[in-house]
């Protein structure tokens, strides 16, 4: 009986096995992809820059827009096309339904938000930019570092990263309650990107901040940061806020409005402090985190920690004429606009890690120059910036009263390792390449930490957790992740903590999704089909999203497996396509492990790679995504649909042709990286054209997007 | 073939090395040599661990330690996956009422009486 019991383990245990590397393989899938993503939202942002600096005021084609655009009897103020984000100047019409603000702000504006949100309504441009304002002027008040106390509010609660997730965010306040004068929060950073709500969780945060100053609090997170948002959506997020600012102020206010969230952004404090005992911050520590050096510095000197990266001098070189050569045709507008030149010094050669599978210095040796360019266009670079933008050169800063100088690199490495480090069990302190930026801290860098400043823990974000929350390092460090759902339904739990006068942690977990939440009861009750259930799900999300990458791949994916196939046979040993595959998709993921989920019918351990292609190229079709992405897109942008017609209606005919509709399709898809044939444009041209005379008309367009707006 | 073989236990590895340092925690083998197809009983793993020098404090394995062994495991096709049949007739000898399944307590008594 015992060797029967044995053989049943061991069977179990390998049925565990695989379903845990299952999960840990949808995880990285979904990581990778992520890193990967971004490289596409900035494509598609920088399609619309480019748009929209098609417009640029310097451009006479321009004026005729802008003189079309007004045709229907909208009137403006000379004056106002001057005036520089000034919200005062902006009135809000009659028709705007959604809530009003007004300053000081008090508890009612709070909850008339938080219900207008509920009902996915939008608060109106002028009340943002009077709202960023005011915050801005209350954090620039704020210390580097806050101090909390419990014996004023009984319970501080800590949350973790928000990334958007305004679902969350009202769970934590539906479990929790709101902030009030005997109920303080502390916010860790990262509130804004990947998530489709970043807007609204900041107005919330910034509102309940500014009504109850000393019960809230926010911390800095390594996402508000200017080149981090440029790649993680957030400024895609801001579209509708900047293309109505800039079609109804001109562009210059377009532009300022992402400059003022920088402002805002780079004044939010680093840390906090509860009772002196316990630090909150964002990613973690270094063997250097100075907390007296912290406290001094002047934080708001730091937009982006980002952008200060080593690279290969060549290699730089060899990028930006890259980079330049794939611009060309957005640069007409740029290269008018004056802006001071940024460099970039090049420092020693920083191996690219081979184990970084992540890719996410690689992103960052590939891209960084489009982004400053981007940037630069974008935004008005005021005087300041340019030193802070170079990699220096080591600048001492005199401070006043023989206070201790250090250089801006130094100052620099402790808000960089304050906002991207993440723990590690082994012991020691050193570089984070995954992350490109921070470090992995053991636990006796963490012990030492503690002891110098005689604090009990830390508590930190930044690493998503499937339980929301998990310590590590002898329970001394506390990683808090809010974002439930973060990959997909199912993938984890968000988790926020309190800490009452005992400073003894408790927490709370929640998925903001019915389903999901089922989920978990059913396993809860240890039913392992519902976990099986739950894998399978976020499973099949994780390679659905993959099967679509290799599908926006397909002529680069063909020309690998070529380079394999020498005698032309059309099929490939499974090692090869693993091989080739990563060559291409550069995702750092074991297709050796996931291949049998991506490939279904093999011969003799050889596959056919066109029909295998072919296969993948029906799934997409058929699901009308690509389609569906660009109207979507498009969509989002409803609010200047009449804009959008014009634009893509070059020689102002009033109809978009198929040759104008292709243009810009083409100039879309080489930003975005899909494939759709002349075919696939045909079709789409076709489904729009309702009354099949070859040209889409205005009231087609819009009926195109009203259609866009059912589909789930 | 050793080559490929090599791909792919680097590959499991690295599922599983955190920090992407080439490491992973000592309590994850277990998972990745199962993972890669083979059915071992905990004393096999424990036999196997011994072989790969563990490096302390932590417990970590490291690839190069771990890469040549597990190849070794693989081109000698050990711990092969129990046949259907077998694990039915063990399931059977627990299931003394023949109810159709066993019970956690059951089996853990089993395992833990010599």
């Amino acid at each position: 009986a015992f060797k029967a019991a044995v053989l049943i383990q061991q069977w179990y245990r390998r049925h565990v096995a695989r379903l845990e590397m299952r999960r840990r393989c949808t995880w990285r899938i979904f990581q990778s992809i992520e890193y990967a993503c971004e490289q596409d939202q900035i494509k598609l942002h920088n399609f619309f820059s480019y748009l929209m600096d098609q417009f640029t005021p310097s451009s006479s084609k321009e004026r005729d827009f802008i003189s079309r655009m007004f045709i229907s009897g909208e009137s403006y103020k000379e004056a106002e096309l001057e005036k520089y984000c000034d919200y005062e100047s902006i009135e809000v019409p009659d028709s705007y339904t959604g809530p009003h603000l007004s300053f000081p702000l008090l508890p009612d504006h709070a909850t008339a938000l938080l219900e207008a949100f509920q009902q996915k309504q939008q608060l109106h441009a002028r009340y943002v930019l009077n709202l960023l304002h005011e915050t801005r002027k209350h954090l620039k008040q704020l210390p580097n570092i806050s101090h909390v106390s419990t014996c004023y509010s009984e319970e501080v609660t800590v949350c973790g990263d928000l990334h958007g997730q305004l679902d969350d965010l009202f769970l934590i306040f539906y479990k929790n309650g709101l902030p009030s004068p005997s109920k303080s929060y502390v916010f860790n950073g990262d509130f804004v990107d990947r998530g489709k709500q970043s807007l609204e969780i900041l107005v919330i945060l910034f509102t309940f901040l500014l009504i109850y100053p000393k019960e809230v609090h926010l911390n800095r997170g390594n996402h508000e940061d200017h080149m981090v948002n440029l790649r993680y959506g957030f400024y895609m997020r801001l579209k509708d806020l900047m293309l109505y600012l800039f079609f109804t102020f001109a562009q210059v206010h377009g532009k300022k409005i992402l400059k003022m969230f920088q402002n805002v952004f780079c004044w939010l404090p680093l840390a906090t402090l509860i009772d002196q005992k316990v630090l909150i911050i964002h990613g973690g520590i270094s063997d250097t985190t100075d907390l007296d050096m912290l406290e001094k510095i002047q934080r708001d000197k730091f937009t982006s920690v980002l952008r200060l990266k080593k690279r290969k001098e060549s290699s730089r070189k060899a990028e930006i004429q890259a980079i330049n050569g794939e611009r060309e045709s957005g640069t007409d507008a740029a290269a008018n606009e004056a802006a001071p030149r940024l460099s970039l010094q090049p420092q020693s050669a920083q191996a690219p890690s081979t184990a970084n599978r992540l890719e996410f210095s690689r992103w960052l040796r590939q891209t960084v120059q489009e982004q400053i360019d981007t940037c630069r266009r974008l935004v008005d670079i005021s005087e300041s910036e340019p030193e802070e933008l170079t990699y220096s050169s080591m600048v001492s800063l005199k401070g006043v009263d023989d206070e201790p100088c250090w250089s801006r690199q130094e100052e620099w490495k402790q808000v960089l390792d304050i906002l991207w480090s993440d723990p590690m069990p082994q012991e020691g302190c050193r570089e984070n390449k995954v992350r490109g930026g921070g470090c992995y801290f053991g636990p006796d860098v963490t012990e030492k930490f503690l002891e110098k400043y005689s604090l009990q823990f830390l508590i930190r974000s930044h690493e998503c957790k499937q339980e929301g929350y998990e310590f590590c390092h002898n329970r001394k460090v506390l990683t808090i992740f809010s974002a439930s759902n973060y990959y997909e339904i199912g993938s984890n739990r968000g988790a926020y903590v309190k800490l009452g006068p005992d400073l003894i942690p408790h927490f709370v977990q929640y998925q903001a999704n019915k389903t999901a939440h089922m989920l978990n009861m059913t396993q809860r009750q240890g039913f392992p089909v519902a976990l099986f259930a739950k894998i399978s799900r976020v499973e099949e999300s994780a390679f659905r999203a993959l099967r679509e990458k290799l599908f926006a791949h397909t002529s680069a994916l063909i020309s690998a497996f070529k380079a394999y196939d020498g005698d032309n046979t059309g099929k490939i040993t499974l090692s090869n396509w693993a091989t080739a595959v990563e060559s291409v998709l550069r995702l750092g993921l074991p297709w050796r492990m996931l291949r049998p989920q991506l490939v279904r019918s093999t011969e003799d351990g050889m596959l056919e790679y066109k029909s295998w292609l072919d296969d993948l190229a029906m799934e997409q079709r058929s699901q009308e995504h690509i389609q569906s992405s660009m109207l979507e897109v498009i969509y989002r942008n409803r609010s200047n649909l009449e804009t959008i017609f014009r634009i893509i209606d070059r020689d102002h005919s009033g109809l978009i042709s198929f040759e104008e509709f292709q243009q810009t399709w083409k100039l879309f898809s080489s930003h975005m990286n899909i494939e759709l044939t002349d075919d696939g444009i045909n079709d789409l041209v076709r489904s729009i054209d309702f009354n099949k005379d070859g040209n889409i008309d205005f009231n087609e367009f819009l009926e195109a997007f009203r259609l866009v707006k059912q589909c789930p | 073939l050793v080559a490929e073989i090599e791909k792919k236990i680097t590959e499991a590895f690295d599922v599983f090395d955190r920090e992407s340092n080439k490491t992973v925690d000592v309590r994850e083998i277990g998972c990745i040599i199962r993972s890669l197809g083979c059915f071992p009983n905990e004393a096999e793993v424990q036999e196997l661990l011994a072989q790969i020098e563990v490096e302390e404090p932590g417990g970590f394995v490291h690839l190069e330690k771990f890469l040549p062994v597990m190849t070794k495991v693989l081109l000698d096709r050990r711990f092969q996956p129990i046949p259907e049949d077998v694990i039915l007739h063990a399931f059977e000898a627990l299931d003394e009422n023949k109810c159709g399944y066993i019970t956690k307590e059951d089996l853990v008594k089993h395992l833990t009486e010599e």
